[in-house]
């Protein structure tokens, strides 16, 4: 056990447990763009930056990919954590100002004007697709592809991939609905999302639990 | 072209068919063909067990890998600042009026392939130009005619044995 101090309440929490869901356990709200749950943490987005107190210094760390430390000294919402992470958020918005996920993000921040030029690309790499199809769906069929400003999420060779079992994860998980929707495209499209091909095996009666999702955590009862 | 998959399944079976050597495969797929072509990649996923986008994610992150053909012979011609003082866009005009084709082309018979590169780290020698990793410093246009032809003669003679 661990024990560390965010936002001035001490908390003991097991090793190996990250800031991001240490602060959770406390109620502390911590705003989040590439953590999502059932995923491997990512750290690609630097929206949840907390500001950690290392003597005189303090260094701005992404909380979803920080574990805890004993003694840690954590400020999830300094003035410091507040400026910066508006300015990421601000970033994020210039490349993507008509996804709802970011302006929702925003205005719970207070920002409401990006000063960046605005530049559509339709995907801020947050890499949620990418993960899903590798992690729930066992398949990894979508990668990022290219290095810096050319990296773009793709398939291989710009065809549907082998492994692509139409399960439309990748438009689901997606926070700027990236992938929009192709159906009927299945060639240079991804998957074709609502246009659902492949049949998904479900017990009798279907409650809606979310053991049916992914195919490793897919169990079906007949009773 | 076909692409003689015996070559690249002989050099993937050299890595002992394991993911850890990967971008070295790629580097000799590479060498052999000068390019990666498709369905070399799409073996080497194969043989190595890893989803094929991740060995194209790989091919397409390096600079030095390329999924187009390439010529033969590569030539780098230095733009960077102590070269481009001491006359580089002289030579690369000069290069791109023998070959006839502009930076990031090949020539049409495939033997050559012109590039521009921003610094070798040898700029007291500028300007620099590379040709399939041999090194010729203080260039000038007038150097460059016997420079190409000295190296069409090395393919010519290679082309006969």
């Amino acid at each position: 056990m661990v024990q560390v101090r965010i936002d001035g309440i001490r908390t003991v929490v097991p090793e190996g447990t990250t800031v991001l869901e240490a602060a959770e356990t406390m109620g502390i709200r911590i705003p989040t763009l590439c953590h999502y749950p059932g995923l491997s943490p990512f750290g690609g987005c630097r929206v949840c930056l907390v500001e950690v107190k290392r003597g005189d210094r303090s260094p701005l760390e992404a909380s979803c990919t920080l574990p805890v430390d004993e003694g840690q000294v954590i400020l999830t919402a300094s003035r410091k954590v507040m400026e910066a992470r508006r300015v990421v958020v601000e970033l994020l918005l210039s490349s993507c100002p008509s996804s709802k996920t970011l302006q929702d993000l925003a205005s719970q921040l207070g920002i409401n004007r990006v000063r960046f030029k605005i530049k559509e690309r339709e995907c801020i790499l947050c890499g949620r697709c990418v993960r899903y199809c590798k992690e729930q769906m066992r398949s990894g069929g979508i990668d990022f592809v290219g290095r810096g400003m050319a990296s773009t999420v793709s398939s291989a060779f710009g065809t549907t991939p082998a492994e692509c079992r139409n399960c439309g994860g990748c438009q689901w998980v997606c926070p700027v609905c990236e992938r929009a929707c192709l159906a009927g495209d299945l060639l240079n499209g991804l998957c074709g999302g609502c246009h659902n091909a492949a049949p998904v095996e479900t017990c009798l009666v279907c409650t809606h639990c979310s053991e049916s999702v992914g195919a490793g955590g897919h169990r079906v009862f007949h009773q | 072209m076909k692409t003689d998959l015996e070559k690249v399944a002989a050099i993937i079976d050299r890595y002992d068919r394991h993911c850890d050597g990967l971008v070295s495969i790629l580097h000799e797929v590479q060498h052999e063909f000068h390019f990666l072509p498709e369905d070399a990649v799409r073996m080497v996923a194969e043989f190595l067990g890893l989803p094929l986008v991740q060995v194209y994610g790989v091919a397409t992150f390096f600079k030095a890998f390329s999924l187009q053909p390439r010529g033969e012979h590569t030539i780098s011609v230095c733009m960077g600042t102590a070269c481009h003082v001491r006359g580089a866009p002289n030579v690369l005009n000069e290069i791109k009026r023998h070959l006839g084709i502009e930076p990031g082309e090949n020539s049409p018979d495939m033997k050559f392939r012109l590039e521009t590169v921003n610094c070798l780290g040898a700029c007291a020698l500028g300007p620099i130009v590379v040709i399939d990793s041999e090194y010729e410093g203080e260039v000038n246009s007038g150097k460059v005619k016997k420079l190409l032809d000295k190296h069409k003669a090395a393919v010519m003679e290679k082309v006969h044995a």
